[in-house]
């Protein structure tokens, strides 16, 4: 028996002109939390997916206590007591929490399936492992956070010795996470190991027991938590010493360019994600917004950018309005509140009323013709008089019944040509989804935006020559590393695509630019690159936002900070005024009054 | 929110689910009871030929649904269907013998089948495109076959089930068919338990939705998705087998008239479920047979065109007013791709 529960040797994993694993060792001892660090696409997850077999290896071997063995599929590993949690939860959302956890291992009897054992079953490991679940919630009902312990279950479940958890925290919050480090000790505590991987240092310093960095698709060294710290292990991740201090000036603030007032927005569940938001972004200055993800930062960006209806409120882009026109409602309801209004619609309702039983006794009276012609006359008039004083009270009434004016009127959504043509930038959040056609040339994609003015399109008819010549000029300006302009935009290296949209959306002029979450999953150079760029641009007077999950990103830009939190900003400052503590207390939804008042 | 779906009892759920099905079936049963006390005789002839009109909708459907269970859309069906028909009348008027002709029609749809899963799951074709070579083939190659003239060694005759068939109302209309007829009723429930209840069921309808959740836990996605849409193939190639062996005894060109397509109606107003497929197959069948009988009897002066359009307005009414949105199989159409 050996001391290992899991060792690899040597793996090596090839995929077309990438070495993403090269000659790599690891093992994992009973009962340690063995925590995988490095860069995204430094071949963490390609090395797990060997393990679980999902990829074959080129070369190497897996033992398993000691015994050489091969996994050939997932179903090798499961019988072979590994498990495995995905980064992107391999669980059918239709599906109730225990249809999920038995699928591919039912019980059954005779012909049908047995649910009434399994339940037991997963009730059982529930309990025992501190992991409260209701197992007949259908999981597209369920939060992110439970929709990953039942995963945890279902690895149980098959009882798996060894688990991986494959980036488990980025989904969720801090708290969650914490949550979740528990039921880790808790798991190794009952004699499970666990295989951990991310690329966030405090998550490894606080739960690890061993370390194991991964650099370019290969090994880089172990250590332990005690003998390690941030710098250290932040060195090894990249291959250097990190110095992420960006050189900058002070900023020069000019007019206002954005105007962000009382902005609301749903997500896809129509829940509330952004709050009534307002704050303003000035030409010459960056306004990070900085927040755990998910707290309304996307929704915000959907709704600057015109990708996502604006559900309340409006933003104004150099003078220009976008959203809901809310002046109508508000002095709509100011009036129907004011006591005056009150007074005057209550005598209406009176006139109308009397009008009506006047109109009733009339017709029971005798007199002249002549009378009847004026009295008529005269009650018309009144009751059309009353009616308008009435209706902005009935008017009123629909609008509280409804909960915004939308739903009476429709929607008008963002016009996002004209964003574009106001000068307003965007490096999206999503580069592959939002950000390019992956089908497309280089060329193509750096006139996305422009393709339909001249030079570049004369009437209705595409220009090839000016296209090709511009893209050629900016892939040299912007070390975009590429065979050619012509390739395919999805055949490029993360940091190459984000170089090809940096491109497009810098080279024109802007007075806007918004960049969400602009270095996600790119190397140092990459980042170090895109930083510089979106000083320059502040330094050229262009205002600035930056969203990004990424504290020290938004503190090393940033003219101003602004924190989101549960859809609100909970604070906006001067960026001098704010520490790395501050902002994180801030980010969980703590007020640290006393830290800077 | 789980606290209250607790508190609700079990009464209210099932109302909130089943509430307008059950109060639909309970308006139509006291109908069928005073249209019967009013005049027997056609209130079963209409009833048995609803019966007889739904049963290649509720074939079709069925095959259709275990398909789309797994992620493979069928719009072949149609193709299936007419194959399967003409090649079960050759054999049954060649050899003289229906059961022969009936499982060549079994075997005719399963190959169609094999041929829709091999496009899709091996080659990765788009399935609509499959679907519609299917069609195109069947239609084209029948066509040409097709010889005038021949006759099959007769029908699928009714086998009345004694005591059961003298039940008034029920017996005439349920227990007094052709076997395809029981076996398409039987089939249902059979198709409702495994999809449902069992292993097999279980690990389909995850394939359908997200098949690489399920081949994360081991489950083979090419092969569930091969051997559905094979017995898929067979139970559509069996509505083909009726449609000459059991309803006309003939065989024409193009003689499925469409009905491969109402049956893919028929399943999605079903709601991608075996019994509701059925409801709806049966509701569309009435209307075809009261459509039928309306035109006979000639007691209403409206002129025939209106009254041919009965069913397909009530499908558009039901379709639009009762049934809720229904949701296909998240995965369906997309073939899938192992990594690495």
């Amino acid at each position: 028996m050996s001391e290992y529960v899991l060792e690899v040797r040597n793996i090596t994993k090839r995929f077309p002109g990438v070495l993403a694993n090269d000659r790599i060792n690891l093992a994992l001892k009973k009962g340690e939390i063995h925590a995988i660090l490095g860069e995204n696409g430094a071949g963490k997850s390609t090395l797990m997916n060997i393990i679980y077999g999902l990829y074959d290896p080129d070369e190497g071997q897996i033992f398993l206590n000691g015994e050489e063995v091969k996994i050939e599929n997932p179903h090798d590993a499961i019988a072979r007591g590994i498990g495995m949690v995905h980064q992107h939860f391999m669980l059918v959302p239709v599906f109730t929490a225990l249809e999920n956890i038995v699928l591919g291992s039912e019980t059954t009897k005779g012909t049908t399936l047995d649910l009434a054992s399994a339940r037991k079953a997963v009730l059982e490991i529930s309990e025992r492992y501190g992991l409260p679940i209701d197992p007949d919630v259908l999981i597209e009902d369920m939060p992110v956070g439970l929709q990953q312990r039942v995963e945890i279950v279902k690895a149980l479940y098959r009882h798996a010795d060894i688990l991986v958890l494959d980036e488990p925290t980025a989904v969720l919050t801090p708290q969650e996470a914490d949550e979740l480090f528990v039921v880790m000790r808790s798991l190794v505590a009952q004699g499970k190991s666990i295989i951990f991987i991310t690329h966030k240092l405090r998550e490894i310093l606080e739960v690890a027991d061993t370390i194991s960095v991964i650099r370019r698709g290969q090994m880089v060294g172990s250590t332990v938590p005690e003998q390690a710290d941030r710098a250290l292990l932040a060195s090894m991740m990249v291959g250097r010493e990190v110095v992420l201090q960006v050189d900058k000036g002070p900023a020069t603030p000019g007019e206002t360019v954005l105007e962000v007032h009382n902005l609301t927005m749903m997500d896809e569940r129509g829940q509330v994600a952004v709050d009534g938001v307002s704050f303003d972004v000035k030409a010459g200055e960056i306004l990070g917004v900085a927040g755990v993800q998910g707290n309304g930062q996307t929704e915000l960006v959907g709704a600057l950018t015109g990708l996502r209806e604006i559900a309340g409120g409006h933003f104004t882009l150099r003078g220009d309005r976008f959203g809901v026109k809310e002046e109508f409602r508000n002095a709509l309801e100011k009036l129907a509140l004011s006591k005056l209004y009150k007074r005057i619609r209550n005598i209406a309702v009176g006139v109308l009323v009397t009008d009506l039983l006047l109109a009733v006794i009339f017709s029971y009276v005798e007199a002249s013709p002549r009378f009847f012609l004026v009295a008529k006359l005269v009650l018309n008039t009144l009751n059309v008089l009353s009616v308008l004083v009435i209706l902005p009270a009935v008017l009123n009434f629909f609008y509280q019944l409804f909960t915004s004016p939308e739903q009476i009127f429709g929607r008008k959504p963002t016009d996002v040509r004209k964003l574009t043509e106001l000068g307003s930038g965007h490096i999206p959040e999503d580069r592959q989804r939002d950000g390019l056609v992956l089908g497309y040339s280089i060329a193509d994609n750096l006139v996305l935006n422009t393709y339909y003015l001249a030079p570049y399109a004369k009437g209705a008819v595409i220009q090839p020559e000016p296209i090709l010549e511009r893209a050629v000029d900016l892939v040299g300006k912007f070390d975009i590393r590429t065979p050619d302009a012509l390739t395919h935009a999805g055949s490029l290296s993360g940091g190459n695509q984000q170089k090809v949209i940096v491109a497009r959306e810098f080279s024109r002029p802007t007075d806007f630019m918004l960049a969400a979450q602009p270095t996600r999953g790119l190397d140092v150079g990459s980042i170090e690159y895109i930083h510089n760029r979106l000083i320059e641009k502040r330094d050229e007077g262009t205002a600035v936002l930056l969203v990004s999950t990424e504290l020290d990103e938004v503190l090393q830009l940033s003219d101003r900070i602004a924190v989101m939190y549960d859809g609100k900003i909970v604070a906006i400052r001067p960026a001098e005024t704010l520490t790395k503590e501050i902002v994180g207390l801030l980010m969980a939804g703590e007020k640290p009054h006393d830290a800077w008042e | 929110m789980t606290d209250n779906t607790q508190t609700e009892s079990k009464f209210a759920v099932f109302w909130k689910k089943n509430g307008i099905i059950t109060i639909t079936a309970l308006v139509m049963i006291v109908v069928v009871i005073l249209s019967y006390t009013n005049n027997s005789v056609t209130t079963e002839a209409v009833l048995a030929s609803a019966l007889r009109h739904a049963t290649p909708l509720v074939l079709g459907a069925l095959c259709g649904l275990i398909g789309e269970r797994s992620g493979i859309i069928n719009i072949g069906i149609e193709g299936q269907m007419l194959m399967a028909a003409f090649l079960s009348f050759l054999t049954s008027s060649y050899t003289g013998s229906i059961a022969a002709g009936v499982f060549v029609g079994l075997l005719t749809g399963g190959l169609l089948g094999l041929l829709l899963a091999f496009m899709s799951v091996r080659l990765k074709v788009d399935q609509i495109i499959g679907g519609t070579v299917i069609n195109i083939l069947a239609l084209g190659i029948t066509g040409y076959f097709y010889q005038a003239g021949l006759t099959t060694g007769g029908k699928l005759q009714p086998i009345a089930i004694p005591l059961l068939s003298d039940i008034p109302i029920i017996g005439r209309v349920l227990f007094d068919n052709p076997p395809i007829t029981y076996f398409t009723i039987i089939l249902v429930f059979v198709v409702h338990y495994v999809l449902f209840h069992t292993k097999w069921g279980l690990r389909t309808r995850a394939v359908g939705e997200h098949p690489r959740a399920a081949d994360t836990v081991g489950v083979n996605v090419f092969k569930i998705r091969y051997i559905n849409t094979v017995i898929a193939g067979a139970i559509g190639g069996l509505a083909g087998a009726f449609l000459t062996l059991e309803a006309v005894g003939s065989f024409e060109r193009a003689m499925t008239n469409g009905r491969g397509f109402v049956a893919l109606a028929v399943m999605i107003f079903g709601k991608w479920t075996p019994l509701g497929s059925w409801g709806a197959a049966l509701l569309f069948g009435l209307a075809t047979a009261m459509q039928t009988q309306l035109q006979f009897a000639g007691t209403i002066d409206i002129p025939h065109q209106f009254i041919g359009m009965i069913p397909y307005l009530l499908t558009i009414l039901v379709l639009a007013g009762f049934v809720g949105r229904s949701r296909p199989p998240a995965a369906e159409g997309i073939p899938y791709e192992k990594e690495g």
